[in-house]
């Protein structure tokens, strides 16, 4: 059921949704970056804990992993015709994704 | 005894992949490469924040050559992933389908996201 939810016509406008928010994200963030690259850790902490960033950034994070779960995801299915294999693969992108959430939404918190 | 009776032909070397063939490969390569480089970015990203010390440490991965290098292959995957995607998505909405549109557009992301990467990669620090 919840694979079904990311299947097809679905996905397909999952990751155009994402890929417009991530392009918009990342236009900002090169653009701030080659502006005023961040010169201390104060700086960068400062940046990321403003309540409007935080919020777009966290995001921001959502909309990676969901883009990353769908594009990788169509990767292996075109790639890997084993079952057993591609079942395995599947289960180890869900679990590097989840773990890199996890992590980033402890950063996330530790900052604010 | 099966035999090959069609003909094969697989030599890379002589291939010749239209453009659009060549943007799209490496729009799934770079973006690969961008799934997998994750677990580097997040920690660049937890240890820049952990303090000035684990600061100085973070900027000090990115200098030198190996930290250019891995500056603009980051950039680089990020940049054409980014700029194929817009490409994608304005090819979806009817815009620059018919040839030679597709194709222009092709070379222009294959050739701009390099150099837009060369950009802001910036100097060997």
């Amino acid at each position: 059921m919840t694979a079904r939810r990311l299947a097809g016509f679905r996905a397909w406008v999952w990751q155009r949704a994402t890929a417009v928010y991530i392009g918009l994200f990342l236009v900002y963030l090169l653009g701030r970056l080659a502006v005023a690259p961040f010169d201390s850790a104060a700086a960068l902490r400062a940046w990321l804990g403003g309540a409007l960033l935080w919020v777009a950034f966290g995001l921001f994070a959502l909309a990676l992993l969901l883009h990353a779960w769908i594009g990788v995801r169509d990767v292996i299915l075109d790639y890997v015709k084993l079952p057993a294999l591609r079942l395995a693969l599947l289960a180890a992108v869900a679990l590097f994704l989840l773990a890199n959430g996890l992590w980033l939404a402890g950063i996330l918190m530790e900052v604010r | 005894m099966p035999t090959q009776t069609r003909p094969v032909f697989l030599n890379l070397l002589q291939i010749r992949l239209p453009v659009a063939g060549v943007l799209s490969i490496a729009h799934r390569a770079s973006g690969v490469i961008l799934f997998l480089a994750l677990p580097f970015l997040v920690g660049l990203l937890e240890l820049a924040l952990s303090g000035e010390a684990g600061f100085a440490r973070a900027a000090a991965l990115l200098q030198g050559i190996g930290g250019w290098m891995l500056r603009f292959l980051l950039l680089w995957a990020l940049l054409h992933h980014l700029l194929a995607g817009i490409r994608y998505l304005l090819i979806d909405a009817d815009l620059g389908v018919q040839a030679p549109r597709y194709r222009q557009s092709a070379w222009l992301v294959l050739a701009g996201a390099p150099l837009l990467a060369l950009l802001l990669a910036g100097g060997l620090t």
